[in-house]
């Protein structure tokens, strides 16, 4: 059982956990994952980690409530337990393992939208503890969908928001504001895009045109998260890759994006029943939920 | 005579109604029928049975305690030489095994060695107070056990009973490997069998740590290192899924045995009070022909859908348990044999409709002296279902040797380990599915047990 530390409501429906896990906290580098699981009937459900503390051995995650499983996590409460948090999963992101000298060198963009924005902060976090300049866009719904703007604040050389209706930051999309500040003559080597599936996939087809080494980061459908599966396939150059023991992270330019939002969807109509009958159990409660991923 | 008696028949469930269900369809031998086919046992002076059973159970042996009547005695000889009797009497291929050997199947029916196997761990599980081993005095020696599979449930406990500190790390929330996540309730149930053994291990003082992926939450070094570990069993199975790399294969509807009995046995998606989904369709297709492909179809029609088993080679190959075909046939399955899948068709949507296939015939023996199948031509034909299940083989995850400096594998992925267990690095055994790719339980706990032993010479020598 791994206890909740922490508990905050970050924006609507999106909440922030910070929780006690000394072995996942100590092993965890950026890009990785933890599967979770809120109690002994619960799913198993892969989110990506949104900071960690090895010296305090806690992980922080970051969850939207899109199904029944993320809303049962969501309703504990700090000094609760969840049954399972095991991690961390997946493969680092590539530039942990590179040279220093060879970091400072480039200018990275990470973009993040929506909930995508909480696992963006450790990974700028790990490049300007290394001494990297990362410039960053957040993008989101609205003002009050904004998530993780302050602490970005403290790691980002410049940090860019835009909203959907322009209630903070520039009015737009993601895509928007990196064209224009690529047409500022901003120069960047690689650009890292976390967020909704869609969002991924057009900032992908954006620095396609300008030849932008891009990473994203495929929060596919998972079981295990070890391999043992095959739920999270995914297709990256002609090549079905797993997304757990692969991924999460992969060449932008290269992944069949309209194949793996299709694959997301495969358990849509049984999660919407599921939804239903959950909704019945919990009489009273307002429920707005968004499938819309 | 003794061999006159007919073989006794093994109470089951009424095939139409357990293909509704997922309660055990065996229901096993009493004691007074477990008693009656062990007076069939001839007692050979060289038997057969011993020889062919791949730990060498005392099989003569047990059968004539269990004949005289003394249980506990016969429990006790079958745990000289393994430590899961209720298991693997339940999923042993005893056809190729001890009862394809036996004497008695030259003329008749041998022996039901597996029904009397699982009568006797039975009773042992239900008094397993009377039969507790002793635990040795400790030791003050730790060993780290990755994987709580047969193999490393019987690596624990041999080492636990000698008198080691025993830590069990597992990836996942449950313990059991395959026992738990592959091999459905039907066959082997959870709660009732798979559970209590593993209760059994705990008693022995070993203790379990779910959720902790050995290669990324710790290492094989950092357990050696940095946790005080003397030594290390790896017994991670070979649990990555294959797929036939055809057209379509990546279209929502065709998963693999793995995802798919891993919903239903781990994540008990079959229990509405469950929160994890599956998919099953209205008519299901399994390719292949292993324990595997059976025990998805089955699960598949226990869950309502019409289910096929397409399978390459002719029914003779089917390298699964002769009774669980016999099993699925009776609940209704469909058998097409020598077909081969080419292509996975869908709609526009892109869900699964139908399955392209050709027919095949069987062609010259290959290496493994099995015929291997050759296409027929012009045979190609479409069949329509909504869920295609791949049931391929699987192989051992990547995941320990390439974090592991110096643990090397074959070309196959498997651990390279010697007879006894003892792999590249010093003080790190392994053994099961890890070594041997896909095989048994039987041999997975063999391997976990001679490992046992290994690492208790390794460790008296440095101590
Ligand atoms: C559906 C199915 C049906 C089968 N039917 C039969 C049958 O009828 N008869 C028969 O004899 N055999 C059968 N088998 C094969 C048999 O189950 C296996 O050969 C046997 O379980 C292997 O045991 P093991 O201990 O080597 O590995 P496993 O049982 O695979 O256990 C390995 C364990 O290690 C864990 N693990 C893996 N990697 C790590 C890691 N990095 N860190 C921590 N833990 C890890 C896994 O989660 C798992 O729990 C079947 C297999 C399947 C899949
Ligand atoms: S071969 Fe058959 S008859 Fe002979 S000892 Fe073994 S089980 Fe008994
Ligand atoms: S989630 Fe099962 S293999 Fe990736």
């Amino acid at each position: 059982m791994f206890t909740i530390l922490e508990k905050q409501l970050l924006a609507e429906n999106i909440y922030l956990m910070k929780v006690e896990a000394p072995r996942v906290a100590r092993a965890a580098l950026p890009g990785q994952f933890v599967i979770v699981r809120a109690d002994q009937v619960g799913e198993r459900i892969p989110l990506t980690i949104a900071d960690f503390d090895a010296a305090a051995g806690s992980v922080t995650i970051v969850i939207q409530t899109l199904g029944v499983s993320t809303r049962k996590i969501c309703t504990l409460e700090a000094g609760d337990q969840l049954a399972d948090f095991a991690g961390p999963l997946g493969r680092p992101s590539e530039f942990v393992h590179e040279p220093v000298e060879e970091l400072r060198k480039r200018r990275y963009i990470f973009i993040g939208g929506g909930v995508g924005t909480a696992p963006v902060y450790p990974q700028v976090k790990w490049l300007k503890e290394q001494g990297v300049e990362v410039d960053v866009i957040i993008g989101a719904k609205n003002k009050d969908m904004l998530i993780y703007t302050a602490e970005m604040e403290q790691v980002a050389s410049h940090l860019y928001i835009t909203t959907d209706d322009g209630s903070a930051g520039s009015q737009g999309l993601v895509t928007t504001k990196l064209e224009e500040l690529i047409a500022a003559g901003n120069h960047y080597d690689e650009c890292v895009a976390i967020g909704p599936m869609i969002m991924m996939k057009f900032v992908a087809l954006t620095t396609k045109k300008y030849n932008l080494k891009t990473t994203v980061s495929l929060n596919a459908l998972m079981v295990d998260g070890t391999g043992m599966c095959g739920a999270c396939r995914v297709t990256v150059a002609g090549k079905t890759r797993f997304t757990c023991v692969e991924g999460p992270e992969f060449d932008a330019h290269e992944v069949d994006f309209d194949e793996a939002m299709r694959r997301q969807g495969m358990y849509r109509t049984q999660e919407q029943r599921a939804l239903a009958i959950h909704a019945e159990h919990e009489a009273g409660h307002q429920c707005r939920i968004g499938l819309d991923k | 005579m003794a061999n006159k008696i007919p073989r006794v028949p093994v109470r089951e469930q009424d095939p139409t109604i357990r293909a509704t269900n997922f309660e055990e369809v065996c229901y096993g031998y009493n004691l007074e029928e477990a008693q009656l086919e062990a007076s069939r046992c001839l007692d050979c002076k060289n038997p057969r049975c011993v020889g062919a059973c791949p730990v060498g159970l005392q099989i003569p042996r047990f059968i004539a305690a269990l004949h005289e009547g003394n249980l506990k005695q016969a429990a006790s000889i079958i745990a000289e030489d393994s430590s899961l009797p209720s298991i693997c009497g339940r999923v042993c291929p005893q056809e190729s095994q001890c009862e394809g050997a036996c004497i008695l199947g030259i003329k008749g029916e041998p022996v039901a060695i597996g029904k009397i196997e699982r009568f006797i761990g039975d009773w042992k599980l239900e008094h397993s107070d009377e039969v507790a081993a002793d635990v040795a005095p400790q030791r003050g020696h730790r060993v780290a056990v990755v994987g709580s599979g047969p193999s490393g449930l019987a690596c624990a406990s041999d080492l636990a009973k000698w008198g080691y500190e025993v830590t069990v790390f597992e990836a996942l929330h449950e313990l059991g490997g395959v026992l738990v996540y592959g091999i459905p309730e039907f066959r082997l149930p959870k709660e009732r069998i798979v559970a209590r053994e593993i209760h059994e291990v705990e008693k022995l003082g070993v203790k379990f740590e779910k959720d902790v992926i050995v290669g990324r939450t710790v290492t094989i070094d950092s357990l050696l290192d940095e946790e005080g570990f003397d030594a290390v069993f790896i017994g991670s199975g070979a649990g990555l899924p294959r797929f036939m790399g055809i057209e379509g294969e990546n279209l929502n509807g065709v998963v693999s045995a793995n995802e798919f009995l891993t919903r239903t046995n781990l994540m008990h998606a079959y229990d509405n009070s469950f929160d994890t989904p599956i998919y099953v369709g209205k008519r299901v297709v399994v390719v292949g022909g292993g324990n595997v492909a059976m025990d998805a179809v089955r699960t598949a029609k226990r869950l309502g859908a019409e289910s096929v088993i397409v399978y390459r080679r002719s029914e003779k190959e089917l390298p699964a348990r002769v009774e669980e075909v016999h099993h699925a046939k009776e609940e209704g399955i469909e058998f097409r044999m020598l077909t081969n899948p080419i292509a996975v068709l869908g709609n526009e949507q892109g869900w699964v409709t139908g399955i392209r296939c050709v027919e095949m015939e069987l062609g010259e023996p290959d290496e493994s002296g099995r015929r291997s199948p050759v296409v027929k031509a012009d045979s190609e034909f479409e069949m329509a279902c909504d869920v295609v299940i791949m049931a391929l083989g699987t192989s051992p995850n990547p995941l320990i040797a390439s974090t592991t400096e110096g643990l090397e594998t074959n070309r196959r992925g498997c651990i390279t380990a010697s007879e006894e267990g003892q792999t590249t690095r010093e003080g790190v055994f392994a053994g099961g599915d890890a070594v041997t790719g896909a095989a048994t339980v039987i041999l997975a706990m063999g391997a976990g047990r001679k490992a046992a032993r290994a690492i208790d010479q390794y460790l008296s020598q440095k101590a």
